[in-house]
């Protein structure tokens, strides 16, 4: 198990580098900083002693090793726009970003998995078949579209709850939450649904034809043959034998619902990592970007390995010490 | 003696675009408290369907049309699905064809039988894991106390068939419906099996409803045979009896296609045709197009009701 959870993190280190060197050698090709760096005013010998300073006139080689030099030690160096060091501004931003994930993440898993429970079980109902009619909607809608319409309803119409921002937040030590303000708490409403519905609908309908799937299986109708309660037969024997499929897609949504907070933030102005990122696309600032990559990678490499080490926990047959009779 | 159960003109309608199916057709038979009852037919006769009817796990949208099921002479085939769902694994206990796929593969065996038995027994959860491994130990499961935590996927095919059958012994039921117990299961296997239920139900007196398609197996265990044909009883009787002196034509093409009755011959014996799917039942008697003794009554007259055992017009060993 130890051995195994090392080689993963092995390979893990190798996907970080390379997705720094993808990301780094996109970089070339994404504008020159300097251009926005300076003002209409500059000089041939300004442009020149800015290269330097930033270390740009040496080779991609080396501009990517001192990178990762930097990176190992948690220095991301100096954003071009802000002048502060990013690792700063990242830990600024992040708390906005991570709360709104977890809360659509909690959204999208607890409402999806009770929803494609209750519409397997209930195949036939009319409410079971509502609710996958307009799951369609949730699957098919774009992200921003959701968002607009969220805020158009609520926000523009009936003024429920805010359009933009975090609303109050409070410092508890070095992060800022939102879950402590009752306005924090409403402008969290809006983006985790239009962070989440993707998630919810598409785990949702997962759920669904893995139950009825599951539920054709000989040791559910022998469960109920035991006459146990269909309280006991739908959740303790048919719902954990469809974790496995739904833990692989779920742990990738996740990944992606903080991936793509991106369009969220910007619909709603959220000051999170993803709003960031786009800001410094704008201005190439290099190091925002790279910095928010790897950090992006890292979270995908590390929720890959959680999903592969629940696989163990959940199906006993893929515990290599077991023993055979 | 009162029968533990009372199969009356038993009828199972699966309705479709194409006209409503039935799989069990008028079936009747009683069941004497530790009785072995072995159901033979071909696939499709309807032996699965009449044992899941008697359980009430018909899937949709099979169900029962018509007739009545007793047991100890209260009728359980219309009662309500919770009522109903306290008789299964209390009062019937079922075994299934696959041992492979009958336990939940991500659940220790000593769980599900410690479930179960709390669901119907009422008992505190250190006593049904007392009794999961008493259970264990009957179906001779080696070193049971150890393998209370083992997974299903840790068990060979006749272990873990053993285990399928302490699962559906535990509660104490009065009837177990055995449902090809046997076939998924290695020859050298099915011999143990057979013995295991045979000697479990003579100890509990409880009665086995033993659905197969092995006529050795009916030979080596039941105590009577009822012989299906479409959705119909063909012929019921002791073993002994029905195996020697089958009457009806469909009861002694099968004994006569048993290998052991080929007597050294080239070729095996067979009943020449297929049976009729249940879209085209023919009219009369359903197995006149494949008898070798049809005569223009079996072709014409509405269908043979069972008589002295057999459901023929004209039963063999008797004058016609």
């Amino acid at each position: 198990m130890l051995a195994y959870i090392i080689r993963r993190m092995f390979q893990s280190v190798i996907v970080l580098l390379v997705v720094g060197l993808v990301a780094f050698s996109m970089f070339r090709f994404v504008g020159d900083p300097v251009d926005n760096m300076l003002g209409q005013e500059r000089t041939q010998a300004d442009i020149e002693r800015l290269r330097t300073d930033l270390g740009l006139d040496q080779p991609f080689p080396v501009q990517y090793f001192k990178f990762l030099q930097g990176a190992v030690q948690g220095n991301f160096g100096v954003s071009y726009r802000q002048g502060r060091p990013v690792a700063t501004i990242i830990a600024e931003r992040a708390p906005a970003t991570l709360e709104l994930a977890f809360v659509s993440g909690l959204f999208a898993i607890s409402l999806g998995i009770a929803l494609g429970v209750f519409t397997a079980i209930r195949r036939q109902g009319v409410a079971a078949n509502v609710i996958m009619t307009l799951s369609l909607i949730g699957v098919s809608l774009p992200t921003f579209l959701i968002g607009i319409l969220l805020i158009y309803v609520f926000s523009v119409e009936l003024d429920w709850l805010p359009s933009f921002g975090r609303g109050d937040t409070v410092m508890v030590g070095n992060w800022s939450t939102g879950f402590l303000t009752t306005s924090g708490i409403k402008a969290l409403i809006l983006p985790s649904i239009t962070l989440g519905l993707y998630q919810m609908t598409l785990i949702m309908r997962l759920v669904r034809s893995e139950m009825l799937e599951v539920l054709r299986a000989d040791y559910i109708r022998f469960a109920r043959a035991r006459g146990l309660s269909e309280r006991t037969v739908n959740f303790r024997h048919a719902l954990r034998n469809t974790l496995v499929p739904v833990i692989t897609v779920t742990g990738l949504q996740l990944g992606a619902i903080i991936a793509f907070a991106i369009i969220t933030e910007t619909v709603f102005q959220w000051p999170g990592v993803g709003l960031l990122f786009i800001n410094a696309v704008q201005f190439v600032d290099i190091p925002v970007m790279a910095a928010y990559l790897m950090l992006i990678s890292v979270l995908f490499v590390t929720i890959n390995l959680i999903v592969d080490l629940l696989y163990y926990a959940i199906d006993p047959r893929l515990r290599v010490d077991g023993r055979t009779a | 003696m009162e029968p533990v159960l009372s199969v009356r003109d038993l009828v199972v309608e699966i309705p479709t675009r194409h006209g409503v199916l039935r799989p069990v057709d008028h079936v009747s038979y009683d069941l004497a408290p530790g009785e072995i009852l072995g159901v033979v037919g071909e696939s499709g006769a309807g032996k699965s369907m009449t044992g899941n009817a008697v359980i009430g796990l018909l899937d949709r949208p099979a169900h029962i049309a018509g007739g009545e099921i007793l047991l100890k002479g209260q009728r359980i085939d219309n009662l309500p699905r919770s009522r109903m769902r306290r008789i299964r694994g209390k009062e019937i206990g079922m075994v299934f064809q696959d041992p492979l796929t009958s336990l939940n593969p991500l659940l220790p065996i000593g769980d599900q039988l410690s479930e179960t038995i709390e669901t119907h027994l009422g008992v505190s959860h250190s006593q049904a894991r007392r009794r999961a491994l008493a259970a264990l130990e009957e179906v001779g499961i080696p070193a049971a106390a150890d393998r209370l935590d083992s997974y299903p996927h840790e068990f060979s095919g006749g272990m873990r068939q053993r285990v399928v059958i302490a699962l559906a012994l535990c509660a104490e039921p009065s009837l177990v419906i055995a449902d090809e117990p046997t076939t998924a299961l290695d020859v050298s296997v099915q011999a143990q099996i057979i013995a295991l239920l045979k000697r479990l139900c003579r100890d509990h007196g409880t009665s086995v409803i033993l659905v197969t398609h092995d006529m050795g197996v009916i030979a080596e265990a039941a105590d009577r045979v009822a012989v299906m044909y479409a959705g119909q009883l063909a012929e019921i009787g002791p073993v002994q009896k029905v195996l020697t002196t089958p009457r009806h034509p469909y009861t002694d093409g099968l004994v006569g296609s048993m290998p052991a009755n080929s007597h050294g011959q080239a070729r095996l014996r067979q009943i020449p045709g297929t049976m009729p799917r249940l879209t085209a039942i023919p009219s009369g008697c359903a197995f006149n197009p494949r008898c070798p003794q049809a005569q223009d009554r079996c072709r014409h007259d509405p269908r043979p009701q069972i008589e002295n055992g057999a459901a023929c017009w004209f039963p063999l060993g008797e004058p016609a």
